[in-house]
Parts: C-alpha cells; sequence; structure tokens
C-alpha cells in the first residue's frame, strides 16, 4: 500500500485513493497536423518504461480530483518526490547518478512498500542504481 | 535422453527413483552460435526446441539471467483459452491451441493439459451484446464456442451465485469447452528438456548485459560470463523487454506492471472449469493439487518489483466472494506477482527491429501463457527463415505507427 503525497491536499492519502496515469512530462506535439505518421506513433504509443527512477502522472481521483506528479523507483517502489503540475522534478537519475543531494523534496513517506524522501532513501536508491 | 513412460516409471521405481537421468545439461557458452534467444521462459524455451526440431538449427543458445521459467511462466494463472475477437489474434491463438492438444506427446512430458473449459461470464446486457459477438467471430474462425444464459451457467457451475439477488447478476456466459488450464512448470521443463536433447545449450544464471551490433546488424550479446557471438538474437523477455529494447538502442510501446495472483488451501474437488469475469473482475480455477487459482487486474502502476499492492488484492478476492459467496471463508495460501509487458492494444509484439538480425517476440501483457506453444513455434519459424510467420506478421512493431492496432482489451479475461 502507498501512503502518497498529493501536493494539492497537503496530505498523505491511501493509495486507493489514487489512480496512476503513466510517465509524466509528455508533450503534446505543437502542431499535429504537421506530424509523421510515426512522430504522432511515438506521441501516442511510446513510453520510456524505465528500469529505476520514473516520472509519472496520477490523479487523486476521490480526493481533490487534481494532477500532480510522483519521482518513483520502479524496483524498490520507493516514492522520491511529489509535485504539481507545471513543476518539473527535482530528483532525477541523472542526478541520482551525479550523487546531487535533493533539495525541496516534498515527503511521501509510510506505508509497507514505501519509504520516506530522506537523504537515507535517496542514498538506498542510488545504492540501487549503482 | 531416457524417454517417459509408464514401464519407465515401475523400473526406476525398483531402484527408488535413484537413478533419473538428469532433465538437461548445464553446459559451458560457446563462442558462437547460430541463434541465441534471450530469455528463458516458456516462450524462449519453446522457440529453442521449435528450431532445434522443426528447422533443424540446432547450434542455439537459450541465455536466462535466474533459472529456467522462473519469471512469469511460473507465476500466471495457467489458463489456455484461443476464443479472441479479432482474426489475427484468433488465428494466433488458435494455433497455439491446437499444438497444446498435442503437447504432452509431442515433448514427452506430461503438461497436465486438462481441457476443461472456461467461462466468460456477462452480467449486463453490454458484455451479452459483446459475448455473442464475439462467439460469432470465434465460430466463423472456427473456434468451439458457445452462448450460455444463466440457468446454462448455473448448470455447468452450481456453486456460483447466479441468483437475481447478486450485485451483478449473472446473465449469461460464453463457453469454449476445448479450453482449459496446464501445469506451468511443466510446460517450461518439457520445452527445456526437449530442446536440451536436440543439442541446444541453456545457459542459466547468465544475463545479457548488451547487445553487440555492427553496422546496424546484431553479431552477438555480452554477457556476465563474456561475449557470445551470433547471427541471429531473439529476445523474449517479457516485462523486461523495454529494457532490453533500450539496450539495443531503440523503443517499444510497452509498460510494464505487475499482476497478483494468490491460491488458496487445498480443498476438495469443487469447482471442475474455469471462471473469468471481466465485469465483476477476476477469474478463478481449482488446480488438481485442490488449491483455488485466482487473478484479476494489473496495479495500476509501471512496476519491475514482482510485488504488487494490497488494495488490488483485496479487489480480486471481493470479485471472488461476490461470485462464489461461499468461498468466502477460504483462506489464502500464498501470493506474488510478476511483472508483465502490457501493449496499448492489449496484443503481443513478434516483429523484427531497427536492428538487423534481432528479432521481438514480447509484449504478451496478461495473458501469454496460453500461447507459449503457438508464439515459441511461428517465432522460431520467423528466425529460421529471415521473415515473419505469416501468423506473427500483424504482430509487428510497425502498426504502432500505421495505426493497423489490434484491439483486443474486450476478449481480455479482465479489463486491465
Amino acid at each position: 500500500m502507498f501512503h502518497i503525497y498529493c501536493p494539492y491536499c497537503e496530505e498523505h492519502r491511501e493509495e486507493e485513493e489514487f489512480h496512476a496515469k503513466g510517465q509524466a512530462h509528455i508533450a503534446r506535439p505543437a502542431d499535429p497536423d504537421a506530424c509523421s505518421d510515426a512522430e504522432w506513433g511515438d506521441y501516442l504509443f511510446f513510453r520510456d518504461n524505465p528500469r529505476g527512477i520514473h516520472h509519472e502522472l496520477w490523479v487523486h481521483a476521490v480526493g481533490c480530483r487534481k494532477f500532480f506528479n510522483i519521482t518513483r523507483h520502479t524496483v524498490t517502489y520507493a516514492i522520491l518526490e511529489t509535485y504539481k503540475m507545471g513543476e518539473q522534478p527535482t530528483i532525477t537519475a541523472e542526478s541520482l547518478a551525479r550523487g546531487e543531494k535533493a533539495g525541496n523534496v516534498q515527503a511521501a513517506s509510510g506505508g509497507q512498500q514505501t519509504v520516506g524522501a530522506s537523504d537515507a532513501a535517496v542514498a538506498s536508491v542510488k545504492g540501487a542504481q549503482a | 535422453m531416457q524417454r517417459y513412460s509408464g514401464f519407465g516409471l515401475v523400473k526406476h521405481a525398483l531402484s527408488h527413483h535413484e537413478n533419473w537421468q538428469r532433465q538437461w545439461r548445464n553446459p559451458t557458452p560457446k563462442k558462437e552460435y547460430d541463434v541465441i534467444i534471450v530469455g528463458g521462459g516458456g516462450h524462449g524455451l519453446a522457440t529453442a526446441y521449435y528450431l532445434a526440431k522443426e528447422h533443424g538449427i540446432t547450434n542455439v543458445a537459450v541465455i536466462e539471467k535466474g533459472w529456467l521459467g522462473g519469471g512469469n511462466t511460473a507465476r500466471n494463472t495457467t489458463i489456455v483459452r484461443s476464443n479472441y475477437l479479432w482474426d489475427e489474434s484468433a488465428a494466433l491463438y488458435e494455433h497455439a491451441m491446437k499444438l497444446w492438444e498435442g503437447l504432452s506427446q509431442d515433448i514427452n512430458y506430461n503438461v497436465m493439459f486438462s481441457q476443461r473449459g472456461v467461462l466468460n461470464l456477462g452480467h449486463t446486457l453490454q458484455d451479452m451484446r459483446d459475448i455473442q459477438r464475439r462467439v460469432n467471430a470465434n465460430r466463423l474462425n472456427g473456434i468451439d464456442s458457445e452462448v450460455l444464459d444463466a440457468r446454462g451457467v448455473q448448470e455447468l457451475v452450481p456453486i456460483m451465485d447466479c441468483s437475481k439477488n447478486a450485485r451483478y447478476p449473472v446473465m449469461g456466459a460464453s463457453w469454449q469447452p476445448r479450453a482449459g488450464v496446464a501445469r506451468h512448470d511443466a510446460v517450461a521443463w518439457g520445452y527445456a528438456r526437449g530442446a536440451d536433447s536436440l543439442g541446444v545449450d541453456l545457459l542459466q544464471n547468465t544475463e545479457v548485459t548488451g547487445f553487440k551490433i555492427l553496422d546496424g546488424r546484431v553479431v552477438g550479446v555480452h554477457t556476465n560470463r563474456g561475449d557470445i557471438g551470433a547471427k541471429t538474437v531473439g529476445c523474449v523477455t517479457a516485462g523486461n523487454s523495454g529494457v532490453m529494447a533500450k539496450m539495443a538502442g531503440f523503443q517499444l510501446p510497452l509498460e510494464s506492471h505487475p499482476l497478483q495472483a494468490l491460491v488458496s488451501e487445498p480443498l476438495k474437488p469443487v469447482l471442475d472449469t474455469v471462471v473469468m469475469s471481466n465485469h465483476v473482475h477476476g477469474y478463478i480455477s481449482q488446480s488438481d493439487k485442490g488449491d483455488l487459482v485466482i487473478g484479476a487486474g494489473i496495479d495500476g502502476y509501471n512496476g519491475y518489483g514482482q510485488r504488487g499492492s494490497y488494495p488490488t488484492v483485496e479487489h480480486t478476492l471481493q470479485a471472488i466472494v461476490e461470485m462464489f459467496p461461499m468461498f468466502s471463508r477460504v483462506r489464502m495460501n500464498r501470493q506474488w506477482g510478476g511483472i508483465v509487458d502490457t501493449c496499448p492494444d492489449a496484443c503481443p509484439i513478434l516483429s523484427r527491429t531497427p536492428v538487423k538480425g534481432l528479432y521481438f517476440n514480447c509484449g504478451w501483457g496478461t495473458g501469454g501463457f496460453k500461447a507459449t506453444p503457438g508464439s515459441g513455434h511461428v517465432f522460431a519459424w520467423s528466425l529460421a527463415k529471415g521473415q515473419m510467420h505469416k501468423l506473427a506478421a500483424p504482430f509487428s512493431i510497425d502498426r504502432f505507427r500505421t495505426g493497423a492496432l489490434i484491439d483486443e482489451h474486450g476478449a481480455a479475461g479482465v479489463a486491465h
């Protein structure tokens, strides 16, 4: 059971209130009519599906009903960060690889399979990636 | 290879079963193979078996990072059926069904294929219309399929709540009598033993860490036990396929999700068929050992962790108890997750790739087990001939760019 911090409600709620909506930050082509079939197919269907850090869209379906983003590890399932629509993640696969400390982390802690976005969690994720 | 038979069983009993031959060798990797199959699950092992048996290509290695059949092959709910809606998928799954019917004899291994029938329930008028459409399509494709009304369902499964008092009353079902279940481990082991006896090297605990690509053509793989050369590589890695594609430098239209299943404590025989409900959202059968084998939908988030969340288990069991109130006090014994590679159109990918000589067989999502023999058979043909088999051709990656999708969400056992 995930315990997810909704950045709009500003509190932790149980996973059942939320729906996962797949990869985040997919930009709709500015001029769809000018897209080739391949470009449009890539936009609609092709996804990163990484084994590791994943930025994904969730919706607080039976709460505030707002969409927001989660940065999560797809093997440990640790939630590292939640942030509002329009914002950019502060934790990325690259930043962890560089060994940067995450700043301004909105903690998403607790739950059976989720650890908090503490330095220890970030360190453990780095360990898993190494 | 020592053939298995009733006589052999008696003979070995006389020596206290201490002299059984090992089922396969544990070979040292060669420098070079004609074909490398990445992934030692059911589909990969079947591919290797048919390559050797039907195409005489025996200089083949199956490279598996863990142990044979330890991934989704050992984690599914063992249901086999072929009642798919569209011609392309019906042809592929029915091809598999015909191979299932002779499989134990073919590989001299008892896969315990039991054609006990599969019911796909309808609980709404729209369900029943969809069922009628699918059954008609099945029959046009020569697949056994019937529409049953609620009374027909009740006769087949007396213990199910088919009354009007249910929250979602059963209005009827589609019924495929030739469908059923098979022993999943035996399928992997049987194909492994068959392939090994024909000369295929099964390399366990060997992880592919990259592809050797020269001028856009695959020439081998990097592994944790050194580089191995090959002219043709078939990648059959289910949930990990997206990661493998990335190693080869391209992307797949796949998302990997946990799919959970669970089994109960063993009970006396109580359910002699397979019941699936898309609407109430669960499926159940009883194994020969007596435990109820239960599954439902995927966990909605991407994951590679081979485990899911408890709310999904709870929803699954709610559905089962809704259909079978008498199971409300059955205790669950074990629960686990596998990683399924789901495709946007709920159909697999059997395809060439942008890298010459590298083929992918993936995207089977939540229903790959039933296709194991057919998938291996057509994929072996494709690797041997260097062109896709006519049953595999519609399942190219290109369909996500041409728009020729094969939308099978309706014929999936439950909605995912």
